[in-house]
Formats: structure tokens, sequence, C-alpha cells
């Protein structure tokens, strides 16, 4: 009994693929087939079209649902509002969030770098939709932000800020602003924290190099500090721009009646019934991530990794 | 004569811990000039005051009669080569060398000869666009020194930047170092604990203890004359028979130190001024030596037998024998 355990084990320890497959498989097949299988399947179903007579889908391969989301300027103006807002919530994101993981990651004693941790992360602990519905009330005509610049006599700046076309509406939590806002509020962790880790590993040493080299703060900081924390910016991004495609709760409670990619997803694939065009929608923010990820290295994002 | 660099009474905390000490100093211009001591005894704290990363609490630091205690890294004509080489990863050896040229806006074809220039004499032809991670230790090395050399610095400052090579490399590179200081005719101020390294290649050496200077001296004085025992115990070997001791056995009036090549095993007693009984602990080979380890009451001396074909090994672990030396072999110590 033992001696042809024992066999066994010397067996998996001469043979340490077949150790590291039986390990490896069950994660790899969850991977595999629930990650990629199922997402491959359903993106395969914008290939298939919506009968317009019956309102069943075909299961016939073609490439009219795709021609479709195309061609309709309502679904254009859809994936236009969505990708600038995207775009918007990281670079937002980016500059509230980089001085506070430049901080963390070089001015910070390891306890408050601790209570900067929590800081960060603790909101993320508390209900996404309570905190979505904090900022609805917050950003009301009713709420404070109001009733502070009221008290500061400064209502005709916010009533200036929401005249402004396109951004503007009739008050913040019916308006883009509002959205960039919240947007911005819920992703910023994601940003902050791989930033922190990339400055993490900038030693001081590199700092200090550059200063005896003759180089001010400010240059250090533009030709050492930033080109270093780029990956740390660009994956900061990848999350804060892909989260902003794919929601629909923050357009759906913030927003205005416009349609984001999110809702129109949830709409054609609930109600409407129409899973392939809900599909070609969900395309959209995959393509998009693709040439996001292919310009960030290009542009040397990640020549520092 | 106008120094290269003066240190004042330079005093720095880290909160409690004392990091200098009223340190003062003077430095040649051209001289090679090491800063000697354990880890922990200043030396590296000292380093960084001198190149402006660290302010001291009180006293002044003046570069060829200029006062530059609170000028800032980049304003002062120093530059460092720092331990871990802080290359920049991201930047090519050609861009690493020719930073603190950018920095300066120097025209582009003179940055250029300038960078050929430098790593010639560095031997890294032809390396111009590796990155760091491409490259060895030892060339890593020679990229940070010619990174830190190609601004011409009147002193350049090093931070045990052999410590990360192997042993083979550490001495070609120390070969090269020197002859680069003399080829440059600038200053040198070295940071090691390798006494060895500091020994071969100095003029002077000040060494570090608990934030103090023990003593600057050349390294021959340092290592024939040391003033203190701690000096005496951290360069090479020794032995220190403390005074009380000295005086009971001895009959001599100071503690003093005994280097083992000075003692002499089983000789004729009557030809050396003191003589000592002792027991052996340990025989070690050291190539082309043996280290003999012995004990007397509570006392540790090493002595020496060197491989010889005339004068075999006739003793063993736990013999008693008879060490004795002469009295202008000694250094009396301080305390």
């Amino acid at each position: 009994m033992i001696s042809s355990l024992d066999n066994f084990s010397n067996y998996l320890y001469k043979n340490k693929h077949i150790l590291l497959l039986i390990f490896l498989l069950p994660p790899l097949l969850w991977l595999g087939i629930i990650y990629l299988g199922s997402l491959v399947v359903f993106l395969f179903h914008s290939l298939f079209y919506l009968d317009g007579f019956t309102g069943k889908v075909v299961y016939q391969i073609s490439f009219s649902t795709i021609a479709e989301l195309f061609s309709s300027p309502a679904n254009i103006d859809i994936l236009i509002r969505t990708v600038v807002l995207a775009l918007a919530v990281s670079i937002g994101a980016a500059v509230i969030g980089f001085p506070i993981a430049f901080y963390m990651a070089k001015f910070t004693s390891p306890k408050i770098k601790i209570f900067f941790y929590l800081a960060i992360m603790l909101p993320l602990w508390s209900s996404y939709l309570v905190r979505v519905y904090s900022w609805k009330l917050i950003l009301a005509k009713e709420g404070i932000i109001n009733w502070v610049l009221a008290k500061l006599h400064l209502t005709w700046l916010l009533d200036a800020i929401l005249s402004l076309p396109v951004v503007g509406g009739p008050s913040l939590s019916i308006s883009y602003l509002g959205m960039f806002l919240v947007f911005t509020y819920i992703w910023l962790p994601f940003m902050i924290l791989p930033i922190q880790a990339s400055l993490e590993r900038v030693p001081n040493s590199l700092l200090n190099a550059s200063y005896d080299l003759g180089a001010t703060r400010r240059q250090t900081f533009y030709k050492v500090v930033l080109p270093l924390a780029l990956p740390g910016i660009a994956a900061g991004s990848i999350f804060t721009f892909s989260l902003t495609l794919g929601d629909y709760i923050i357009p759906y409670i913030i927003g205005t009646s416009k349609f984001f990619i999110g809702q129109a997803v949830y709409t054609h694939q609930g109600t409407a019934g129409n899973i392939p065009l809900a599909a070609a929608f969900s395309l959209v923010p995959i393509g998009v991530m693709a040439i996001y990820i292919y310009f960030a290295k290009k542009l040397g994002a990640f020549n520092a990794l | 004569m106008i120094k290269a660099l003066n240190l004042r009474n330079i005093n720095k905390r880290y909160n409690e811990t004392v990091a200098l000490s009223d340190i003062n100093l003077d430095i040649e211009d051209g001289e090679f000039f090491s800063l000697l001591g354990p880890s922990g005894s200043g030396k590296t704290t000292c380093l960084k005051v001198i190149g402006g990363f660290e302010e001291p609490d009180t006293g002044d630091v003046t570069l060829f009669n200029e006062d530059v205690t609170y000028t800032p890294p980049f304003k002062r004509n120093v530059n460092t080569v720092f331990q871990d080489y802080a290359l920049f990863p991201h930047m090519n050896v050609e861009e690493n060398v020719s930073y603190s040229l950018k920095i300066k806006k120097i025209p582009k074809n003179e940055q250029k000869s300038k960078v050929d220039e430098i790593l010639s004499i560095v031997k890294l032809n032809g390396y111009e666009k590796r990155k760091p991670s491409e490259l060895s230790g030892g060339q890593r090395q020679r990229v940070a020194l010619a990174r830190s050399l190609i601004n011409r610095p009147k002193i350049l400052l090093l931070d045990e930047p052999l410590g990360a090579l192997d042993l083979k490399l550490r001495e070609q590179m120390q070969f090269e170092l020197k002859n680069l200081q003399r080829q440059f005719q600038i200053t040198f101020i070295y940071v090691t604990h390798d006494q060895q390294e500091a020994l071969s290649m100095s003029d002077r050496i000040a060494i570090f203890n608990e934030g103090k200077i023990e003593q600057i001296d050349t390294p021959n004085n340092i290592y024939l004359k040391p003033k203190t025992a701690f000096v005496a115990d951290f360069i090479g070997t020794t032995s220190i028979i403390p005074k009380d001791f000295a005086k009971k056995s001895l009959k001599y009036n100071y503690g003093f130190s005994i280097r083992p090549e000075n003692i002499n095993i089983n000789s004729n007693i009557a030809e050396y001024d003191f003589s000592i009984n002792a027991s052996i602990n340990d025989i070690q080979f050291q190539g082309s030596y043996y280290k003999i380890l012995c004990q007397t009451e509570n006392i540790n001396l090493t002595a020496l037998h060197y491989l010889d074909m005339k004068n075999p090994l006739n003793i063993k672990i736990g013999d008693n024998i008879q060490l004795s030396w002469n009295k202008m072999d000694i250094t009396n110590l301080d305390d």
C-alpha cells in the first residue's frame, strides 16, 4: 500500500509536467470554458439576426446585425457617447488618482500607507447601488451641493455650468457632468492602486540619480517618474475605461434619458429579445479596448514593464 | 591650497539614532579618499550629506571654498555612483549616459561625441542601444560610471560601487577605477565596508564607527599604527591585549594590538621582548599560510604559520605553545 503510494509520488516527482497538469487543469477549464467559451458563444450570436416579422432569432450566419448596429444613427450616438464618457472618466480618475498614488508610494510611513489603503478600499466594501443612490441625493436640486452653493451665493455658478451645452442639464443629477463625477468616484480605486504599485517599484535612488545629474524636481518628474508610472496609468485606465464602457446602472440612475452601451445591451437582450443586437453592442467595448491597448503599447506605455 | 571638500562639525540624527556625530573632514583635490566602516557606521549618511541628498542638522559642507550645506544636489558639481547603479530602466545606455547633457540642453551632435568618448573610456562601445536589463552587473557598473563622469565633475562620490560584483570582477574594477581616477584627475570619495578594497585603492582612509570618525590616515598608517582598538580590530586581523592583562602578565603599562604576522610560534624566547603561553583552539588553512587561533585566559590571539617545505606544521589543536613578539611590532591603544 505504502510502497505503491510511494511509487506514485516518485512518478509525479520525476514527471513534474503531469503534476502541474493535475493542479492546473481545473482552473484552466474554468477559465477556458466558463470565461472565454461562453463569451465566444455569446459574441457569436452577433452573427445571427432577428426576424423583424416573427421576432424570432434566425440562426444563420449573416453580418446584417453588425451592419444594423453601425448603420443606425441612434446606435452610433450610443457608441460615441459611451466611448467619450469612458475616456473622460479615465482621464479624470488619472488626474485625481496620480497625486494620491504618488504621495502613497513615495512620502508615507507604513502606518499612513495602511490608512490610505483602507480609505481607498473601504468604499468598495459597501454596496455599489447604495453609493450611486447617495450620489443621486448629493447631486439633486435639493441636495447638499446645491445647498452649499446657495449658502455661498454661488448658485449662479452652478447654473452657468449646467447651462453648458451637452454636459449640462436641468440638475447635476440628470446630466453628463453628474455621471462623470459619479463614474470617476466609483472607479477611482481601480486607478490609484495600479499607479501606486508601479510607483512603489521605482527606487528612490533613481530620483536621487536624476537630481544628482542636474535635473530639477520637475524635470525628474517628467523624465523619470512619469515614464515609469505609465504602465500603472495604462493598467488603471484599462480598468476605468472598460468598467465605464460596460456599466448600465449609473447611466440609468444618474443619467439623462439617452442610452449608453450597457443600457442598450440590457434592453436588447431583455424586453426586446434581440440577443444578436445585444451581442453586437457587446463587441464594441472589446474592439475599443483592443484598439486602446494597441495605441497605449505603441506610445510606449508598457516599455518600463 | 584649496580643499576639494571640508566637513565642519557635521551632526545628523534620525529620530533617536545618531547617524553622524561631530564629523570633521578635509579632502584634498585629486585625492582617492575612502570612507570605511561597518554597516550602520554613518559612512553612507556622510556621503549623502556631501552629495546633498541629506541635510546635516548642524555643521557646514564646503566644496572648493563654496558653502553648499543647503544647496540641492542638482546644483552641486559632484556626481554619484549609486550602490544599485540607479540606471533608468526605461532608457538605453546612450540615453542614460547623455541624461545630464540633455538636461543641460547641450546640442545633439556634441552630446553624441561626448557619449562616444566616455563609452570608449569605459569600454562599452557598441552597447548604446541596450537597455540596462540586457547588461551584466559589470557592464551596468560601467554605464553608471560613464553617466557620472560625462559631466567631468570635480568630485565623484561612489557608494559601495563594487558590492554587487563577484570577486574576480571586483578586483578588475578596482584596477580600472584607480586608472579612471588618474586619467580624469578628479577627487574620488569612496564608501566601502571592504577593508581590503579601501587599503589597496585609497590615498587616505577615514574609519567610521557609530557615527564617529575613529581615524583618518594613509592605508599604511591605518594598518601599522591604528589609533584605537576598533581600528586595529576592524582593519586586517589583529590580537588585542587589554591594559589590565598586559600589566599583570607582561609587565607592560598599556593595552596594545599585535598583528598575527609579527607573532612567532615556539621560537627562542630570549630573542623577544614579550612571550606568553597559550593553547591552540583551531588551525585554519588559508592557502599560503595556516591561521593559528590561540587562547590564554580569556584573551584570543591569532598567529600565522606560512607554508614552507623546510618548516612543516608540527602543532595541533589543543597543544600548548609559546607565542613571542617584539615591542617594536606592537601598537599601543589609547583606551
